[in-house]
């Protein structure tokens, strides 16, 4: 009625209708079901009958979005440094200081497709790094595993390994002892959420906020069922060092321990349970193995320390008193254990050097709870809804139109459904991400893998420069986030100032971060502006069946609602006139738009069994009918408790990795829980930070460390609340105006580091004073907020700003846009893995004396 | 007649921001003709949310204010308006008509809650219309109801009379009773945010070892009268909310079986943790 046209859209924080009026958009808005769309659950639960609202939600990170679409700081044509002259002086040391001017497609084009054929004509096999961030601006084609994916491959490049970053502890520690690889050692969550309500007891959040962080992609659909919580008198636990935004809605027991210190805490929670006999005995002496030897050295059989609430108390700063009640609560009730923001992994403490120990010590006590018996289970009404997952649907991580069958979820997830021509990258150089800059500086890396194939996947080391391989001469860098993302990150800055790196390409949607650091800008466009398709919160690939954090299953069919902005195109458009000049047109596209792609996704799907094409393209979105009652997925675990074959519709682990009998038994050496884990053994069965038994051992960072007198405070830098990751922020966002977000100062807008009452007092400090947070790596300007939600000691900042704005030199002066991963250690969690611990860093805080210098 | 309401429940609101930004989302960049000229890109919040925090580690509580323009039936802005500039509506709603508002920066003085904006660059006093344009077009309820994801806020035609019922029966409040301006906007418990908290923590030995202590009787005493009583919780933690700032002297009585009974005498300035309150066994 008011001349706007109604489009559906889809975001990292759910999926949006969208207005548009003139050709531009007019507003977003979460989608609201009608009469139409299938019915919703219900959950009957002591008494009460509990269903979801019906829409889906928004995350404020996706509520801004048309600030960001139309932010002023848009890319909108292809750029050239002014000083970058591909065929003379190219002054790659002055990049990030030197401007930019406006230049072509045919000129930007032909710069980079003439570069990737020199760099390999001069330079050979492994000369070009194809480089992302972790994730996109949604849709399974548009996808960086989808189409950069392909576009890489085409050429040959050096693969950037991402470590594990969002599963860490998990990945390299928990695993071992129950198995689930292929969920990077999360375990699998079917139908939690009905069990949850019906028999558990008590919730714990450990390291778990997921009203800020919605289970990833999952916007606000857990919000309303942790609502239940409360007509359910279930008792809520916070742990965690900051009085986090779940706790702030639900309320519950808050215990803050030291950062990085809760393996302390947890063993004295064993201890209560082995010297009170509060656990599941049964299940211990049927399901597990290596018992006695994790009971040993909780009792202190092995080193002569009970690892008792007492002895935590000195480590982790909270009363055995507390620990003691929380134990035996714990021990008494049905507890559902909420670790991190899926709660089945993730959290902040698995980024932390004693991560691998945190979700090993949860795996344990999970392991003496019976993990799978009613009312004992991970989660924390995040994952797990009765919704149907049996109705395919691809998600992101599937592959999309990449062809890439060995780096995505193609082979065993979307390719049987819809063939494509496959596509192999030559080149097996790779790079850890954490160790680009050193790879470009001092030519050398070597990590450890993120492959979730088996439980020793992890353990093939490599290294760069791999054998023949050349090194690295040209970055092709899509999105601009590692400043803000990536650990000690003046080092990126570094790397990118020198003419090892002979050519850097950059394809963004805004002119942020890395950005700054290319030769030649290409600017790519949002999923506002080009076609799509998707599944609300779809996953695929390690995240399977991530949609049962939904209330609903939601299909998006992701219109083209404008036509991109400026110049800018779409990622896949990019790649495509690439190819042209490259003579790869066909293989690249097979000859197929971008909506002829979405059309073959949507007839892969079982969706045409349901919806014709036009009547899915003119509605935007399909609710794939929940389940009933009687046909609802068998609770998580629940089989491996009783002692049954795998009966959830869960496709792992791979048949090989079952020791005994297919579908019998966890995917570990003995089938079992394993308290002492065989592979490491096998690996490593004296390494002394992943000892088969896990162990306590302190921080490398932390109270007592090196330097712990000039940086006496621990800082945490958690995922943010009101964007996500970088994106979202700056760019002029509507967020910048919330006060928790980034704070204005003297006409700039600051990032926010929170600090203790009492250290602000000690330290002259009042909320909303300009500070300088700093250590010897690097110094951030932050507009200090003076709270009392985290205990003294520790100061909290969201990791992930978009803006890198140092005011003198870049990469050695202090910056002011509020890049918090300067601070963070590139050391990693333990010598035989490749993790991030970004959580265990010491800084100082002082009020800002004005000077632009690091200390050094 | 059926007016529009607002009611908002404190209890129920974690700052997560999503109405404010719908709020931008709607007027940013949008032009509605008799209603809103479009808000500036940043520093404008039609729709604020004051934060507070009650209380210190380990007992706190943070709780989010909502505050935007309250559609005041005897609203001040009205008043200090010149040439029509506020219109009241007959569905409640109270209007600032940009194209009539020009440079009458008194509006936004007049305004008690603080709940007027200037726009430097259009020289406009700006509110949060409640979303009149898209409630004309036949919208039920305001951006920031259909985005709030607790469902904090609810929006509601009703008329006066069945409004004065709700507010008896949901013990509901506005913002500064004592301003006089009738507003349309209302609160659920407020007390969250407007009255003081105070807990503790209850402790005593239990075979030699200290322990919390759960099922403890704690009474709340001033001037001889129990204010309010309580039991703690698995921790041994108590704690009595709606209190008054500044109220004075108050006194605790707690009770547990097989413990001497305890007290602790405090007085009460702001939301406070008492710390642990540490019981003997009884001499029995
Ligand atoms: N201190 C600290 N650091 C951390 C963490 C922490 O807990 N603490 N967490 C870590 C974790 S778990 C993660 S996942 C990483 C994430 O860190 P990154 O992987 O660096 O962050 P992303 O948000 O995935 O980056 C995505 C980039 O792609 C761009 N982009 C998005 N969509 C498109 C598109 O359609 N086209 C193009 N061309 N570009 C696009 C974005 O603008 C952005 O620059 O951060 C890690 N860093
Ligand atoms: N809004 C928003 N949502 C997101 C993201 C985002 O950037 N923004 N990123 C997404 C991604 S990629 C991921 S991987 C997930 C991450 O999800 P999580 O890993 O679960 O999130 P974090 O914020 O890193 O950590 C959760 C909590 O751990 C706490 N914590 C930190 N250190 C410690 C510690 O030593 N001990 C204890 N007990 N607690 C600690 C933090 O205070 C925080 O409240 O979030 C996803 N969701
Ligand atoms: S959307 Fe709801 S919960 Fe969020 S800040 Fe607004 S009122 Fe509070
Ligand atoms: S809240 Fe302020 S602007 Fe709104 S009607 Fe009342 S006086 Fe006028
Ligand atoms: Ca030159
Ligand atoms: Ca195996
Ligand atoms: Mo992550």
């Amino acid at each position: 009625p008011d001349g706007t046209t109604r489009f559906v859209s889809h975001t990292n924080g759910g999926p949006m209708f969208v207005y548009v009026k003139g050709g531009k958009v007019i507003r977003l808005t979460p989608i609201e079901f009608t009469d139409e769309d299938a019915p919703s659950w219900t959950i009957k639960a002591k008494g009460k009958t509990f269903t979801p609202p019906r829409k889906t939600t928004l995350a404020p990170h996706s509520t801004c979005h048309k600030s960001t679409l139309y932010s002023p700081d848009r890319l909108l044509y292809p750029m050239k440094r002014v000083d970058f002259d591909p065929n003379g002086e190219r002054n790659c040391e002055n990049r990030g200081i030197s401007g930019y001017e406006r230049i072509s497609w045919d000129e930007a084009l032909d710069i980079v497709a003439g570069e990737i054929k020199r760099v390999k004509r001069e330079h050979g096999q492994g000369a070009i790094m194809g480089t992302h961030g972790s994730h996109h601006t949604w849709g399974n084609l548009g996808y960086y595993i989808s189409s950069a994916f392909k576009f890489f491959n085409t050429i040959g490049y050096t693969k950037v390994a991402h470590n594990p970053d969002s599963w860490e502890g998990w990945y390299w520690g928990a695993m071992h002892h129950f198995g689930y690889s292929m969920r990077l050692g999360q375990t699998e969550t079917y139908n939690c959420v009905e069990d949850l309500m019906q028999e558990a007891e008590m919730v714990v959040f450990w390291s778990a906020d997921p009203e800020t962080t919605s289970g990833s992609y999952a916007a606000f659909e857990g919000t309303s069922r942790r609502q239940w919580l409360k007509d359910l008198d279930i008792e809520v636990v916070h742990i965690d060092p900051y009085y986090n935004n779940t706790a702030t809605l639900i309320g519950g027991k808050w215990l803050a321990p030291k950062p990085g210190t809760d393996p302390a805490m947890a063993f004295a929670i064993a201890h209560v349970w082995l010297t009170e006999g509060l656990y599941d005995k049964k299940f211990v002496a049927e399901r597990t193995v290596g018992f006695d030897k994790w009971a040993d050295y909780i009792l202190g059989k092995e080193d002569g320390t009970p690892k008792s609430p007492e002895w935590q108390e000195a480590e982790t700063g909270i009363s055995a008193r507390e620990v003691r009640a929380l134990a035996r609560q714990w021990g008494k009730k049905k507890t559902y254990l909420g670790a991190g923001g899926w709660g089945n992994g993730h959290g902040g403490a698995c980024r932390s050097a004693t991560g691998i120990q945190w979700a090993r010590t949860l795996a344990c006590l999970m392991g003496m709870q019976g993990m799978g018996r009613p009312g004992v289970n991970y989660g924390h009404m995040q994952w797990g809804t009765p919704i149907d997952i049996r109705f395919f649907f691809p998600g992101y991580a599937d592959g999309g139109l990449s062809g890439d069958l060995e780096g995505t979820g193609l082979a065993i997830s979307l390719y049987q459904r819809m063939p494509q021509l496959p596509t192999y990258n030559t080149a097996t150089q790779k790079v850890p991400r954490l160790q680009i800059p050193e790879a470009i500086l001092e030519g050398k890396a070597e990590g450890y893998p993120w492959d979730g194939k088996t439980l020793e996947g992890q353990f093939r080391k490599f290294s760069y420069p791999a054998a023949g391989h050349s090194p690295v001469k040209m970055m092709y860098k899509i999105g601009g986030a590692s400043l803000g993302t990536m650990n000690d990150s003046n080092r990126y800055v570094k790397a990118y100032r020198t003419d090892k790196l002979e050519f850097v390409v950059n394809q963004s949607i805004w002119f942020e971060g890395e950005a700054k650091f290319a030769d030649i800008i290409l600017p790519a466009c949002t999923q506002f502006e080009r076609w799509d398709i998707s599944e609300f919160g779809g996953t695929g690939g390690y995240a399977l069946h991530g949609q049962t954090q939904m209330n609903h299953r939601v299909i998006l069919l992701q219109h083209k609602c404008i036509e991109p902005l400026g110049e800018s195109k779409s990622d896949f458009q990019i790649f495509l006139d690439l190819s042209c000049r490259l003579g790869l047109s066909a293989y690249f596209s097979e000859g197929q738009t971008e909506l002829d792609w979405v059309k073959r996704m949507f007839d892969s799907s079982d969706l045409p069994k349901h919806i014709s094409w036009k009547q899915f393209l003119k509605r935007g979105y399909f609710v794939v009918p929940a389940l009933d009652e009687k046909h609802r997925d068998p609770v998580a675990l629940r089989w491996f408790y009783e002692g049954r074959k795998k009966d959830v519709p869960e496709p792992h682990p791979l048949p090989a990795d079952y020791s005994q009998e297919f579908l019998n038994g966890l995917q570990t050496q003995t089938g079992k829980f394993e308290f002492e884990c065989n592979s490491l053994k096998r690996f490593d069965a004296n390494d002394p930070e992943r000892p088969p038994v896990v162990k306590y051992l302190r921080s490398w960072e932390g109270p007592g460390t090196e330097n712990y007198d000039r940086f006496p405070l621990q800082l945490i830098s958690p995922h943010s609340r009101f964007s996500y990751h970088t994106m979202s922020d700056g760019k002029q966002s509507a967020v910048n105006d919330i006060k928790e977000h980034r704070v204005l100062i003297d006409g700039y807008y600051y990032w926010v580091l929170r600090i203790n009452e009492e250290d602000a007092k000690a330290r002259g400090i009042k909320h909303h004073d300009l500070i300088k947070v700093f250590n010897d790596r690097g110094g951030v300007l932050c507009a200090a907020h003076v709270t009392n939600r985290l205990p003294q000691g520790a100061v909290h900042a969201y990791e992930s700003s978009a803006v890198y704005d140092p005011i003198g030199e870049p990469g050695y002066s202090v910056d002011r846009g509020g890049c918090i991963n300067q601070l963070t250690p590139k050391r990693s969690i333990a010598k035989k893995v490749t993790g991030t611990a970004a959580n265990s860093c010491l800084v100082q805080v002082e009020l800002w004396d004005g000077k632009a210098e690091l200390i050094q | 007649m059926k007016k529009w309401n607002l009611i908002i429940d404190v209890a129920k609101c974690f700052n997560c921001n999503n109405c404010a930004l719908a709020v931008h989302d709607e007027y940013y960049d949008n032009e509605f003709p008799g209603i809103a000229a479009s808000m500036p890109r940043l520093g404008h919040r039609w729709i604020d949310l004051i934060q507070r925090e009650r209380g210190v580690y380990p007992l706190i509580d943070v709780v989010t204010l909502p505050v935007t323009c309250n559609h005041c039936d005897d609203a001040p802005c009205l008043k200090a308006a010149r040439n029509g500039a506020v219109e009241k509506r007959a569905d409640g709603i109270v209007v600032i008509v940009p194209e009539k508002a020009k440079g009458q920066r008194q509006i936004v003085e007049s305004c008690p809650y603080g709940a007027v904006w200037w726009n430097e660059e259009k020289k406009l006093p700006q509110a949060w219309p409640f979303d009149a344009h898209l409630l004309d077009a036949g919208w039920t309820k305001v951006r920031a109801s259909q985005s709030c994801p607790t469902d904090a806020i609810r929006t509601l035609k009703v008329d006066d009379a069945e409004m004065r019922r709700l507010v008896a029966e949901e013990g509901l409040q506005v913002l500064q009773p004592e301003a006089g301006t009738k507003p349309r906007v209302y609160y659920k418990n407020l007390d969250r945010f407007t009255k003081a908290l105070v807990g503790g923590s209850v402790a005593g030995p239990v075979s030699g070892t200290e322990e919390c202590l759960a099922g403890a009787s704690v009474a709340l005493v001033q001037g001889g009268r129990k204010v309010a009583e309580t039991v703690t919780d698995t921790f041994g933690d108590f704690r009595f909310d709606g209190l008054d700032e500044g109220s004075g002297g108050y006194r605790l009585e707690i009770r547990k079986p097989g413990f001497a009974p305890g007290a602790l005498d405090f007085t009460l300035g702001q939301s406070a943790y008492l710390g642990v309150i540490t019981l003997t066994a009884s001499a029995a």
